[in-house]
């Protein structure tokens, strides 16, 4: 199943690097996202645009992750020829992954 | 207890947002105040270019629209307004709220103008570090526009001690307009971490105005939300002794839930034990949410360290141009007319042999904003959508090159593939940014409060 079906994301954005929040709407969800979700997988889902670092900070007491992708936005707001500049749609980006779900 | 609201997360931020806001801060009877973000990363840059235009402009546009409905009983309740609404122009924007107040009948409102936030000129002496993050960014022929440092509550403090109804300020960090207020109010040092923690998290949580209370959350069917058209901006009710719940006004669209509050406290977060503002580092690596009433959510457990040695700067270069330009097609077959499409589009930037430095095209509707310049998801996707917009988008250093190639999308009018429509095309500056450092004690901030008769005098 897709990590929409579990989960919600917020983008944000400090220049060229792009922050992604990731919660569990249950947080017995927890520990699969922790396993399921690494930084390497996300860095992976912004290769085409050249990211290059992810990583991933656990909020156990929030039941969250925040994952930071260095060089994610093409220049960002100010750089990029891209329409979103901010990356604000990159959390359904992340959403769309494949995670299994016993 | 202490009543914060916020009326806007950004310049460009719905400008009736402030009524229900202040309609609920006056109903609450407690003291209180109201404060606007409207300033950011680039706004500064092109209010500085507005500014270099008209010299009386450069504050946020929308200031005037923003109090009107809400200096009289901002006034009468006594209820600050705080903004960076000063944007590059702090003084024409307290001329402003002059305006609007004499128009309301309120000439005696303070109005307080904090400056000191541009240090364009240490950055232009090449003074400054470079902040890590940016650290490979070569500025080459760019052109500095403007640099500000973001600085803190101190300032925006002594305007509310010395009595102030408005502050227009200019590059404050965003968490500070939140902190000023609370640290007037209840008398906080500006070392206990502590409390000024409470204060940066309110001020996070806030600054984004309904990105609190469902905006940039709802998404129909999983996360609904009553009422997007009416979104409440939120309201943040401190206790002396730190306790913080964030709640939304009676009567209006959104929520405000666990889900709500932990989208925002992690935007545009890195490090979770170490978010820095000027005033107070803040770690939420402790912290919990509880829901403690419809639309109250109660934060708990946020910890301050020591603020830092230097400010961050914010500066500006111009140099380059934006050129763009788009159609579309729609139907049988649209997809494929979509990528031959953009396969002449850039064989005409070569034939052309404009001085382009870098192009990308979007085929939106099948790949766009999740993609990257060389189009990679686009051109291996299968996915044939009933219409597809095709944009072009280059960088040039010559506005004339930018915009003849943005003129190479309308001319598919008469040369694209069958049924192609609706072009619109536009040339932009690019404004480039990057972040430097610098000492606190470089950056002299001044206030100075005059009645709006006096400013009008």
């Amino acid at each position: 199943m897709k990590l929409y079906d579990l989960a919600h994301s917020r983008a944000g954005d400090k220049g060229n690097r792009l922050n992604l929040s990731l919660i569990p709407y249950d947080p017995a969800h927890y520990a699969l996202l922790a396993a399921q979700v690494t930084a390497e997988r996300v860095l992976a889902l912004f290769a085409h645009r050249g990211a290059t670092g992810c990583v991933r900070h656990d909020l156990p007491l929030l039941h969250a992750f925040n994952f930071v992708v260095e060089d994610a936005l093409e220049g960002g707001v100010n750089g990029a020829l891209n329409l979103d500049g901010h990356g604000k749609t990159m959390s359904f980006r992340l959403l769309s992954l494949e995670v299994d779900c016993p | 207890m202490f009543r914060l609201g916020n009326a806007s997360g950004f310049s460009g931020d719905r400008v009736d947002a402030p009524i229900p806001v202040m309609r609920d801060l006056v109903a609450g009877g407690t003291p209180a105040a109201l404060f606007f973000e409207t300033l950011g990363e680039r706004t500064v840059a092109l209010a500085q270019l507005e500014r270099r235009r008209a010299p009386a402009l450069g504050y946020e546009p929308m200031l005037e629209r923003l109090i009107r409905p809400i200096l009289r009983d901002a006034h009468d309740h006594a209820i600050p307004l705080l903004g960076n609404w000063g944007a590059a122009n702090p003084p024409a924007g307290g001329l402003a709220v002059a305006r609007v107040a004499m128009e309301l009948g309120l000439p005696g409102l303070r109005i307080a103008v904090v400056e000191g936030d541009d240090v364009t000129g240490a950055v232009a002496g090449g003074q400054l570090p470079v902040h890590e993050a940016d650290a490979g960014l070569d500025m080459g022929d760019w052109r500095l526009v403007a640099a500000n440092a973001y600085i803190g509550a101190e300032a925006m403090v002594e305007a509310l001690a010395q009595g102030a109804q408005v502050v227009v300020a200019g590059r404050t960090s965003d968490p500070a307009l939140a902190i000023a207020p609370l640290m007037h109010h209840f008398g906080w040092r500006a070392d206990d971490w502590a409390m000024l923690a409470v204060g940066a998290a309110a001020g996070h949580l806030l600054e984004c105005g309904a990105q609190l209370t469902g905006g940039v959350f709802w998404d129909p069917g999983r996360k609904d939300v009553p009422d997007p058209a009416n979104l409440g901006y939120p309201i943040a009710e401190v206790t002396a002794d730190g306790g913080l719940v964030v709640t939304k006004p009676r009567g209006t669209g959104g929520l405000v839930d666990l889900r709500t509050v932990k989208e925002q406290l992690l935007y545009e977060l890195h490090d979770p034990a170490a978010y820095v503002t000027p005033d107070v580092v803040l770690d939420i690596t402790g912290c919990t949410l509880d829901q403690v009433g419809k639309d109250r959510v109660a934060v708990r457990g946020l910890r301050g360290h020591p603020r830092p040695e230097s400010l961050k700067v914010t500066a500006s270069f111009e140099g380059s141009w934006l050129g763009e330009g788009e159609v579309s097609v729609a139907g049988p077959n649209a997809a494929a007319r979509a990528r031959a499409m953009a396969e002449v589009l850039l064989e005409r930037l070569r034939i052309r042999g404009l001085s382009i430095t870098r192009a990308r095209v979007d085929l939106i509707g099948v790949s766009s904003v999740h993609d990257a310049d060389d189009g990679a998801l686009w051109r291996s996707s299968a996915h044939e959508p009933p219409e597809v917009r095709v944009r072009l988008a280059v960088e040039s250093a010559s506005r004339d090159d930018a915009d003849g190639a943005a003129r190479e999308a309308l001319a598919m009018l008469c040369c694209g593939p069958a049924g192609t429509g609706g072009a619109r095309w536009r040339v932009t500056p690019r404004i480039l940014t990057r972040s430097h450092l610098i000492l606190r004690e470089r950056v002299p901030t001044r206030v100075s409060i005059r009645t709006a008769k006096e400013m009008l005098a």
